[in-house]
């Protein structure tokens, strides 16, 4: 039965209850159990925001607290996939990546092809991206496009709390390694959780509002914004399709076309970079497979190409906000040849 | 004060979590004189669209709720009145629907009725009921279908029943365990919820699948049904669509099931994304799809429907009342296994397709509540 949740607690709820179902499923990360300035293990921190909290002593044995030395346990944590385990092991911050990119681009990304197969490699890495909680350039990235990029990497990004647990419940049950990215201001949102187990298919893109106008492609946190700026642009006559990837690796390239098809405009909103990004991507596909559906040029809405600032002020101009894209919606539904 | 001649149309409540419904569009205009069951509006809801019917006749003298505003339950959207009532007073009861419309829906209205529990052959099945007096009338929905498949018939009927509404196993939020899927076996849970309710008789209905399965409760007990109405039920010929069975089981995707649902309807732009969604959500639990798989296998022999749902009748003794509902233009089961149904009072629903519960409720209700009338 659905009852209303947190993205949080609907993450932890798939965590404990794939725990539950299948004991080859284990956690493992920095500060799950103690952590700075607590008195041991007794104190479950459950991660650094707290997502796996309870689960420590719920399964004893079952989720480890590493040291913190992301290249050792990201490699850990493949290796043991390889040899048959369903580890999910949180990477706190996506800005810490680089420090064991080798592990998941070179090596889990490329096992099952190298292997013709015959290695299977189903790990999930958690990590979290964004920016909006002060936490400056280091720890604020949305470095989803990297991954995106690699072939042999499948790369979701819930918006919701309904499809942060059943996308974390397929991601688990997935052969294939898994980057599962968490919006830290998403964290607190609350929504609709069945109670019962259900996995939600990767490659398959959520239209969560219906529009004839313009269509709105966003991803996490940006759905949101999308959302808000479609409600007052309704106000306004001017009615949004938004459209929520949920995954960018596979990506549903049909539900956007099919979308474009109909309203003739788009508009992509997210909150990465601009270059090599989710925008410049959609961006190119609807050129070139809905060119003739276009009726205007498409509209990117993003962060700026810099570091996220570390000054509030500039941090809350760095995000787009809803403002920005309904301004972007504007300008593409009033564009004359 | 308020001229008692000023009769209000209100938002209908369809089905027990729907909170707001929105005006889609207007059939009737101010000044139109309107009859009982007359189309007045176009209301959508979160759920379904439907069509709001008179229920009173008269001049529609002020329409209230704009097209396309979230409109609170049971607050008024127009006002029905007969020439003698002076604008003034019109204005007023304008006013005052205006502001309730705009308070918007009360914070402690959220929720509906409890969700009830009860453990049938070790399975957890769900039910709710709703109304505090009268009979109690159990519904039993379809194939695919839960409790909420009865959104436009459990609420009006409360005002003179109790009426509850379970969740097959497999359906809803019960267990989605169902054993070896038979008929038998379901039909172990609605004598199992009667149980739970507490009541010795009552009055069945079911739609499709759940039509033969009360059918086989009823078989198995007949003195605990005081009547039994069935719905377009499943069981009576060899012909059915067995693209739609294994089509609704087998899709996984909104786009593969859109499609499907729509054969469901005789107007499938009935079908909002909400209800595929919310379908799409269910399917995806674990273990429903597995449910329906074997759900499909207790209908179908091959491309043909298993009939025992006559033999199941000739065991009921015609001891209780049947009445059977079928809408002319259904795509899932041919109308014309009605004429199976022996004995039985007939209703044809001329134009509804397999969901008249859902298409033209209110026919619906008049036969299910005739049906109890015959009981006596």
């Amino acid at each position: 039965m659905a009852r209303t949740i947190t993205y949080r607690e609907a993450i932890n709820e798939a965590l404990a209850q794939e725990m539950e179902r299948d004991e080859s499923v284990i956690i493992m990360g920095e500060d799950n159990a103690g952590g700075e300035g607590s008195p041991g293990e007794m104190d479950a921190w459950g991660g650094v925001l707290g997502v796996t909290k309870g689960l420590y002593h719920k399964f004893p044995g079952r989720v480890l607290d590493t040291p913190i030395s992301e290249s050792a346990f990201i490699g850990a944590a493949i290796g043991a996939a390889t040899a048959g385990m369903r580890p999910v092991a949180e990477l706190m911050f996506v800005d810490f990546m680089g420090v064991c990119f080798d592990q998941i681009y070179n090596q889990a990304a490329k096992f099952r092809y190298m292997f013709g197969g015959k290695a299977v490699t189903p790990v999930v890495i958690r990590t979290m991206y964004g920016a909006g909680l002060r936490a400056a350039a280091q720890h604020s990235q949305c470095l989803y496009p990297l991954f995106t990029h690699v072939p042999g990497l499948k790369v979701v990004l819930p918006a919701t709390p309904y499809d942060a647990k059943g996308l974390m419940t397929q991601a688990i049950r997935d052969n294939d390694p898994v980057m599962f990215f968490e919006h830290k201001a998403l964290y607190d949102l609350a929504g609709p959780v069945p109670e019962e187990s259900y996995a939600l298919p990767f490659g398959e893109a959520n239209v969560v509002r219906e529009g004839g106008d313009v269509t709105i492609v966003a991803l996490g946190r940006m759905v949101h914004t999308s959302l808000e700026a479609a409600e007052q642009l309704a106000a306004a006559g001017v009615e949004c399709e938004v459209v929520d990837l949920r995954t960018t690796s596979p990506l549903d390239e049909d539900t956007v076309l099919e979308s474009v098809e109909n309203t003739g405009r788009l508009v992509v909103v997210d909150e990465a970079h601009p270059r090599c990004s989710m925008a410049t991507d959609i961006s190119a596909l609807v050129a070139r497979k809905a060119f003739g559906a276009l009726r205007a040029p498409v509209e990117m809405v993003t962060a700026p190409h810099t570091p996220v600032p570390f000054s509030n002020t500039l941090e809350d101009i760095y995000i787009p906000d809803a403002q920005r894209v309904a301004n972007a919606v504007k300008t593409v539904a009033e564009w004359m040849r | 004060m308020t001229d008692e001649r000023i009769v209000a149309v209100t938002m209908p409540k369809w089905g027990l979590s729907m909170q707001l419904g929105k005006i889609t569009g207007w059939i009737a205009a101010e000044g139109d004189d309107v009859s009982i069951g007359d189309e007045l509006a176009d209301i959508e809801t979160e759920k379904i669209a439907g069509t709001l019917e008179a229920a009173d006749a008269g001049t529609l003298r002020r329409i209230i709720a704009r097209v396309g505003e979230d409109v609170p339950v049971s607050s008024t959207i127009a006002l029905i009145a007969p020439a003698g009532v002076t604008d003034g007073d019109l204005d007023a009861a304008v006013a005052e629907a205006r502001a309730v419309i705009d308070a918007g829906v009360p914070d402690e209205a959220a929720g509906g009725p409890a969700v009830e529990i009860a453990e049938v052959g070790g399975r957890k099945v769900c039910y709710v009921g709703t109304g505090q007096d009268g009979d109690v009338v159990l519904l039993v929905h379809g194939y695919g279908g839960d409790r909420n498949s009865w959104l436009f018939l459990q609420e009006p009927m409360a005002a003179r029943y109790r009426v509850y509404a379970l969740d097959l196993p497999g359906h809803g939020t019960s267990a989605k365990d169902v054993g070896d899927g038979s008929v038998e076996t379901l039909a172990d849970t609605v004598l199992g919820v009667l149980n739970a309710i507490g009541v010795q008789r009552a009055h069945l209905v079911g739609h499709s699948l759940g039509g033969a399965v009360a059918l086989a409760a009823t078989a198995r007990d007949p003195l605990r049904v005081s009547s039994l109405t069935l719905i377009a039920p499943s069981g009576f010929g060899q012909e059915i669509n067995a693209g739609y069975l294994r089509g609704f089981a087998d899709a996984q995707t909104r786009r593969e099931l859109k499609p499907v649902v729509g054969q469901l309807f005789a107007d499938e732009s009935l079908v909002t994304r909400q209800l595929v969604d919310d379908l799409l959500a269910y399917k995806r639990l674990d273990g429903v799809e597995a449910a329906l798989h074997t759900l499909v296998g207790t209908l179908l022999d091959g491309d043909r429907q298993r009939t025992g749902s006559a033999a199941a009748l000739a065991a009921c003794g015609g001891e209780v009342p049947v009445t059977v509902v079928w809408g002319t233009a259904d795509r899932i089961i041919p109308p014309a296994q009605a004429e199976s149904v022996a004995g039985a009072a007939r209703h044809l629903i001329d134009g509804a397709g397999h969901m008249p519960h859902m298409e033209r409720p209110a026919e619906v209700q008049a036969a299910v509540e005739e049906s109890i009338a015959r009981a006596g």
